[in-house]
Order: C-alpha cells, then structure tokens, then sequence
C-alpha cells in the first residue's frame, strides 16, 4: 500500500511559478508553504512582498498578502503587527531591498523589537532589473554594474546586515541558511519554523537569511550556481545560528 | 527495506537537474522531449516498472530539492 | 458642549484620537512637533492605541499602509521636507485605495526652509504629489475650531471613500491656541465594518492589495476606477464658505490662514464703505471651481491673496475660465501679514480699479 508522502502545500496556490530554473524563490515558496501547513497559520497570518522578483508572491501564496514599496516592508510590517498583534506577520525580502533602500526600516524594527518574522532573500545581484550589484555583492563578483567585478576603491565592501541585525537587542532570533541542497533545505525549513514560533511566543524581532542561487544573473548553470554558494559565498556570509535569546536547546542542529 | 516511487509533473519541470544531481540511485534522466514551454523535463526511469523491480526507496530527496514542486512521492 | 483653550497642533491630535483614531506614526519636524508628543501621550490611554515615533517620514508613512491594511484608523503628520519624503507612500495609499489621514503644517520651503508658516505645499497637496495618476482630497482649515472638525470629518471621509485625506494646515495654525469645542468620542465598534482588510484568511478565501498592476489594460482600468471614484468625491465633499459677498466689487479668494487675516482685512474695509468680499475654499481638493465662476455673475475683480508665489492661483484662473480680472498678491517664505497690512494692499488695488 503506498503512502504519498511528499506533494503540493496547502496554502500555496497551484500556479505555476514563473521564477527562473533554479531559483531560490522557488524553492523558499514552498518551504515557507509547508511551514504554515505544518504550524496551521494559513488563517492568521499575512505576508509581505517585496519590490523583486518576487513582487507576485501573492500569486501563490494562498494566505492574506500587502505589497510594500521597494525597502519598506519592514515598516509596514511594524504598522500591520502593531495593529493585530494577534496575527503572524512576515515581510520576505530580498538583499537590495532590505540591505540597500530598506536598511533603516530595517534596523529600527529590530531595534525595537518589532515582533514579526524577516525572511530575507540573499541571492547577491538584483534580480528583478537584470543583474545589478548588490548590498550582499562580494568583492571580484562581476555584475551588471561591476562589470569588472566588485572593486573595493570603487564599490566599497558587502554588507553582513545579519550579523549587524543580531547587534540588536530587540532581535531575538537570528539564522543564515541557504537553499542549495536537500540537507540546507530542511534546515531552512526548520530556521522559518523557528522563527514563527519566536514570533507566537513574542520573544521579538526574527530573520532568517537565506542564501539563494540566482543562476539567469550569476550565469551560471543551477548546479554550478548550487556550488558556488557552498564554495564562495557561504566563505563570505557564514550559515549558522547568529543570535538566539529564546535558549531553546531542542531546535539546535 | 522501503519501497517507492515518484510522479514528475513534466509540464512543471524546467529542467534544472537538481533532482538528477541528488538520486542517491540515478533513477532520473532528462526526456529526449521537449515539454509544452519547450524544457527537456525530468522523467523518472523506473516509470514503467513493477513495485518488485524498482530501486527506489521514497526517499524523497528529488521532490525535496524541485523548486517547481513537480515531483510527488509515494512510500510504502 | 463646553469650550476649551486648545493649541492647534493639540487639537489635531485629540480629535483624531477621538475620530477613532488608534494608531499614530509620525517623526520630530517643526511646527508639529507637538502632534506626536500629544500622541504618545494619549494614545498610551486608549484602548488598543499604537504611537511609534517612526526613524524618518518614510518609515512613519509605510507604517501608516501597514496600520491601514489591517483596517485600523491611521495618522501621521509632518511638515515641508518631510511631507516630501512621504509622497512614495501617498501614492501606494493611493493606488491601493487605503484610508489615511495625513497632517501638513506647512512651513517655509523649499529645501530645508524654515519653521515659519507658509501655504506653499498647496500644488504639492491638490496636485497628487506623488508619482502617478490620482487626487487626494484636501481639507484647508484657518481656525482651530475648524482643524476640529475638519480632522474628525476626515477619517468618515477617509474610510467612506477609501482615499488618504491631507489636512493642509500651517505653522501658525498648528501653534496659536483658540477656544475650541471638541466633538464627542466616537464608539470603534460601531463604525461600518471593512471587508477588504489584510486580517489573516479565516472563514473567507485570502485576499491581497498590491499596486503592481503589469497588464496595461489592466492598470489603465483600475486608474478609471480611481477616477469614477474621484468624480464621485468631487460631486459630493466640495465645501467653501462665503462673506460679505452679495453687494461684494472685489472678492478676495484666500484659504487656510490667509483667508482669516484678509477677513480681518475685509471687516476694516467695510468699515471705510469699501465692497469686497471673501470667498474662502475649504475643500482645497475638489476645489469649488463652479462657486467662484458663479460669482462673475455679480463680480468682475478677484484678489487671491495667498502665503506662497502663486498656488490656489491658477485654481482660481481655472475657475474663472477667462472671465473677470485676476490680480495675485502673496508673500512666501513665512512672512505673515497683518489684518491691516493687507488691507492696505487690497484697497490700494480696490481703488486703482476705481470700484470704489
């Protein structure tokens, strides 16, 4: 008698995705969607899309969803949570909204300790626009604005914003994972996890990092792009626990 | 000893080959045709074959690892 | 009801919290500063009341959409540069078709400015302000009894039509204290439920707002949505007021705090036997275009009279379609006249045009 044991989250619309082969977009959907279907949010909680690729998040969420203008969801995550603080709320964004336009929002929500979950999406270019360079764009990675590579003359340095966030003391959880293999999978599965239940319990503020291969912009095939993230960038953004008050041993790995 | 077997939805695949990178088994190939939008998709070799005849084990590493959610597994 | 001795900017703040208003975002800006004090103050009363003293105008306003999407009664306030800062988030609010109250004390511009009162972000409220294709509607008070009603009246006009409403005040509003009589505390409970909030998918299928309208058939529909909805504002919420009128030679056309030194004016011009009056738009968006063109019935000579280079103006010269004659007269950069000042400057004209 065979059992199905894997198959589509409940709280992800059955539309297709139209995010590239590869994406981490893709992948970070459905985890997020198991999350829900697991912890049963589908009917309390509201999610925040960025200003990216993943703009139409809303499109396959089937869970309540508020579009914020590029770097601001954290702002109207703050507003949203505030008023129904009874809700789960979740801004997921990606490195230049929350790094570049929204680093302020940003770090003022984790400085007060605004109790709501950051997914955020490292990927290291823009995607949307073509390839830019990036906040989390390391140094020597071509782009379509380093077009010789990162220069730290001219471009200056990336910025480790998690590491900067855990400064904090209003965050009260802080991870990096990543999402190019089956193993990083389930242990980003298991960070979001986490994170919600950080946010039910109203430790504070909650991100979870998640590095994300972006194969059209780093031109690279998605398994090259799967490597790269293991060989290079986890070099420069290293995955682990970064902050955790909670003390909770149980959900260390 | 498990038994299992897995679905690919081919309309979903865009022919990443994650799926193919990770079966600890290589039990996944690239079709030699091209789906509706024109990828290779993924198909699962042991499709044809009975419950005895099958190598794989529902480990579920493919649907796992499939940004598209193409793959279902079952497990016995 | 009992009067009170209020300062503008107090008054703003109380009848908000008493409109229902429970959630305030708001940054430090002189002249309003003490709108958000006040907040921070009242709002730790009141039931359920959120004040944030947001990082930037930018925050406060995106904190605003959030607040609002999740169907509360939302504020904030600011003035010059950081009403410009916040034009983004007008435009989403817009767009999304999110109630708001949004509070300009308008200073001395451009650029940093200075703290003086000035009517110079009129363009920048009537004229949409952000990027895009809409209207907010604009309410012009010149006393404190009217910032009263006015910002009460806003959030019914706000949730009703599911637009921002800007209050366009000014430094000395915001600062000069009058007797004022507050409007009683509306009861939250009872106002119109809302069945298009962000409150999490329970009982009902989930629903999003976004303003990402890609397909151009699309968006340029959901912009004649915006449209109809602004023609219905525009034939239903345009209010003025006019005085000493009927036997009037001259009308002054003035708003805010200019219309209530040019009424000192006018009394002590009446008093010397010249026939001016006043028509003062309180609705600044929908301007009452066809109040002033009825005018030209009885009247040739307008005198707009405003504290900036010329804004309401080209509203005025709208209105009149050509006819009358039009002379402008204004001082920007925070200079206030007195009563007598302009008078003289209004009678001068009066009697150069012989209408006397």
């Amino acid at each position: 008698m065979m059992k199905k044991v894997f198959s589509r989250p409940k709280s992800l619309k059955k539309t297709p995705f139209h995010y590239c082969p590869g994406c981490g977009h893709s992948l970070l959907h459905r985890i997020i969607g198991e999350v829900i279907d697991e912890m049963n949010l589908q009917e309390r909680i509201i999610g925040i899309p960025p200003a990216g690729c993943a703009v139409l998040a809303y499109f396959y969420f089937d869970i309540d969803m508020g579009e914020a203008s590029h770097g601001r969801a954290a702002a109207l995550a703050t507003g949203m949570k505030r008023a129904q603080p009874d809700k789960v709320v979740f801004t997921y964004q990606g490195d230049g909204d929350i790094a570049a336009i929204g680093t302020a929002e940003t770090i003022h929500a984790a400085a007060r300790g605004e109790n709501f979950t950051t997914i955020f999406v490292n990927n290291g270019v823009y995607g949307m626009t073509g390839g830019q360079m990036a906040p989390t764009t390391i140094l020597g990675q071509k782009t379509t604005t380093s077009p010789g590579g990162r220069n730290e003359k001219r471009d200056g340095f990336p910025i480790n914003l998690s590491e900067m966030l855990a400064v904090a003391k209003g965050s009260a959880y802080i991870e990096r994972t990543a999402v190019n293999s089956p193993a990083n999978i389930l242990k980003t599965k298991k960070a979001i996890a986490k994170a919600f239940r950080v946010q039910l319990e109203g430790y504070g503020f909650s991100l979870i990092e998640v590095l994300s291969p972006c194969p059209t912009n780093w031109k690279m095939d998605t398994l090259e792009a799967c490597k790269w993230i293991d060989e290079v960038m986890a070099a420069h953004f290293p995955l682990g626990v970064l902050k955790d008050i909670t003390g909770d041993k149980k959900d260390a790995h | 000893m498990a038994t299992g077997m897995i679905e690919i939805d081919s309309e979903l695949c865009k022919d990443c080959k994650l799926c193919i990178s990770v079966c600890p088994h290589r039990l996944i190939e690239s079709c030699d045709r091209m789906n509706q939008k024109g990828y290779y998709s993924a198909i699962f070799i042991e499709k044809h074959l009975k419950k005895e005849g099958r190598k794989c084990t529902g480990c579920g590493l493919c649907a796992i690892i499939c940004p598209e959610i193409a793959i279902e597994v079952y497990r016995a | 009801m009992p009067k009170v001795l209020m300062r503008g900017n107090h008054v703003v703040a109380e009848t908000a919290v008493r409109a229902g208003c429970r959630f305030y975002f708001g940054y430090p800006i002189t002249p309003q500063n003490e709108i958000p004090e006040y907040m921070s103050e009242r709002l730790s009363k009141v039931d359920g009341g959120v004040f944030i003293q947001a990082e930037s105008e930018v925050a406060s306003i995106h904190m605003v959409i959030g607040a609002s999407m999740a169907g509360g009664r939302v504020m904030t306030s600011s003035s010059g540069p950081g009403i410009s800062l916040k034009q983004e988030g007008i435009s989403f609010l817009s767009a999304l078709e999110l109630p708001a109250v949004i509070v300009n004390m308008s200073r001395g511009g451009p650029g940093l400015g200075n703290i003086a009162p000035s009517q110079s972000d009129y363009f920048q409220a009537t004229r949409g302000g952000g990027h895009g294709d809409y209207r907010n509607i604009v309410l012009g008070p010149n006393s404190c009894q009217e910032l009263a009603n006015l910002t009460y009246k806003a959030f019914d006009l706000a949730d009703k039509y599911r637009t921002p409403v800007i209050i366009l005040g000014d430094g000395m509003l915001g600062q000069m204290m009058e007797p004022v009589e507050l409007p009683p505390e509306v009861q939250i409970k009872k106002l119109p439920h809302k069945d298009w909030t962000l409150t999490g998918a329970k009982g009902r299928p989930s629903r999003f707002l976004r303003s990402l309208i890609l397909d151009p058939f699309e968006e340029e529909e959901h912009n004649w949505k915006l449209m109809r909805k602004y023609e219905r504002i525009t034939k239903e919420e345009i209010r003025w007021e006019t005085s000493f009128a009927d036997d009037a030679k001259l009308m002054v056309v003035a708003f805010g705090i200019a219309a209530r030194i040019a009424k000192g004016a006018i009394k002590r011009m009446r008093e010397e036997g010249l026939k001016v009056g006043l028509i003062r738009p309180i609705s600044l968006w929908p301007f009452p275009y066809k109040a002033i063109k009825e005018l030209t019935k009885k009247v040739r000579h307008f005198f707009v009279f405003e504290m900036n280079m010329g804004q309401m103006l080209e509203d005025v010269k709208l209105a009149l379609e050509g006819d009358g004659e039009v002379h402008f007269y204004g001082r920007p950069g925070g200079i206030i006249l007195t009563p007598l000042e302009i008078s003289r400057v209004i009678s001068s004209y009066y009697y150069q045009k012989r209408l006397g």
